[in-house]
């Protein structure tokens, strides 16, 4: 019998949340990770292994991981740092797996590889040497590597998001880096459609060959069918072009989901205070809105870039955690939803994992 | 004698709160530290000073990575007030 878990992280510390065969009803446990803030989790089916992106203030970034189910964890960053005379790394921000290694994206913004399982890291430097590198500025969430999205196939090609600087591909295996910003709108002077600049929020890929990519970005909602060499505005339709989180179904290319929030200087909650969803069956040419079961009124939270997640059952469920502390539940593929949990501390990722048995 | 926070025996199981290591400097110490508690250097140091938010101090006084130690020196480890929010 399949269940749902959840991987939830926040400001203090990461949480999991298991779910029952209906997903119906779920338990907490935690705080994990000695309650560091925890800024994504994921999920490595192949060794069976948690992984939280993390980053104390006193001690500094980590990636911990637990090998069964949250019951211990431990943690590393050894080789997770900059060059001599280079600032230091913060946090971490995304852990990802790739083809057997695993990726961490870090602030200031940068790109580590681990081949050990996360025992070491290694510095994917080839980032930080790209010629637009002096030009890079931090953004209101900070300058980092937040979006990692491996190719389906090839263990070569990746790209990564980087807020206020846009979305960059590999396809030696980090050793060069291309800028994929094409068509992609900057509402701030002097460029409208700059090499770079673009604040990406959260790039995805779609199930697939690796061809079909979707982007929130700071200043509109984004489409590439070409692998991210060109995209296409799907903003039409939305209440808004601001939002961070954006997730796509695990089967269905067109199906996808955002959160859209009224505005970056309108105080970033939901237009009208009334939180909803909303979904694409058509790979963003249209939109439907989805609160029922979200508050309808009074709702000032956000919904952060790494925090709504899917799972893989049929039909799809969807989570988001919101910056206030509520974790929300939907099992019908984002048409209805229902409170997990209303206390948590403020939520930064939410993924979720199907577990047999 | 290396005096190790409660807060770091968290992070680092089975590091103990008081550590005899030797060298010249604070660097050779974390170093020497590093060697028995891998790991220890990353949550202490940035790559060419100590993070931000930790003091260590010899014998009552803040110290840098290049402070000299005595024979006796007693050095601890000590996480800022700073650092915390929310």
């Amino acid at each position: 019998m399949s269940r749902v878990l959840l991987l939830v992280g926040t400001k203090k510390g990461a949480f999991l949340v298991d779910g029952d065969a209906g997903r119906d009803t779920w338990a907490i446990r935690g705080p994990f990770c000695d309650t560091w803030p925890v800024q994504q989790m994921s999920y490595d089916p192949a060794r069976g292994v948690i992984y939280a992106a993390a980053g104390n203030a006193w001690f500094g970034p980590s990636v911990w991981q637990s090998p069964d189910l949250g019951k211990t964890w431990s943690q590393s960053s050894a080789g997770m740092e900059y060059p001599e005379g280079e600032t230091a790394v913060e946090l971490a921000w995304n852990v990802t797996p790739a083809h057997g290694s695993l990726y961490t994206g870090v602030a200031p913004a940068g790109l580590f590889r681990s081949d050990d399982g996360g025992a070491s890291w290694t510095h994917v430097a080839a980032l930080r040497e790209h010629p637009s590198k002096p030009e890079w500025q931090a953004g209101g969430g900070g300058l980092m590597v937040h979006s990692i999205v491996p190719h389906p196939s090839d263990k070569d090609s990746l790209w990564v998001g980087i807020s206020s600087v846009g979305t960059f591909k590999t396809e030696d295996g980090g050793k060069s880096w291309v800028t994929q910003n094409k068509g992609v709108r900057v509402d701030y002077p002097p460029n409208p459609y700059p090499e770079f600049g673009q604040c990406v929020h959260r790039l995805i890929a779609a199930p697939g060959d690796g061809s079909l990519l979707y982007q929130q970005n700071h200043w509109g909602i984004y489409r590439s069918a070409n692998g991210g060499e060109s995209w296409d505005d799907i903003s039409e339709g939305l209440p808004s072009r601001f939002g961070f989180p954006m997730s796509v179904h695990p089967r269905d290319p067109k199906t996808v989901w955002t959160f859209p929030l009224n505005g970056d200087q309108d105080g970033r909650y939901p237009p009208d205070a009334a939180a909803a969803v909303w979904r694409s069956r058509d790979g963003g040419d249209s939109w439907e809105r989805h609160g029922t079961g979200l508050p309808q009124e009074n709702a000032y939270f956000g919904v952060m870039r790494q925090a709504m997640g899917v799972d893989s059952l049929d039909p799809a469920g969807v989570y988001i955690g919101t910056s206030t502390g509520e974790l929300f539940a939907s099992k019908d593929e984002g048409e209805s939803w229902s409170c997990v949990s209303s206390y948590l501390p403020a939520i930064s990722s939410v993924a979720a994992v199907v577990l047999e048995g | 004698m290396v005096l190790i926070p409660a807060s770091l025996e968290r992070v680092l199981p089975g590091i103990p709160r008081r550590i005899e290591a030797a060298g010249a400097t604070v660097d050779a110490v974390i170093t020497a530290v590093d060697a028995g508690y891998p790991g220890f250097r990353d949550r202490v140091c940035e790559p060419a000073r100590i993070r931000q938010h930790i003091n260590v101090f010899v014998d009552g006084e803040r110290a840098t990575l290049q402070t000299e130690l005595g024979e006796r020196s007693e050095v601890q480890v000590v996480p800022a007030v700073s650092g915390g929010a929310g």
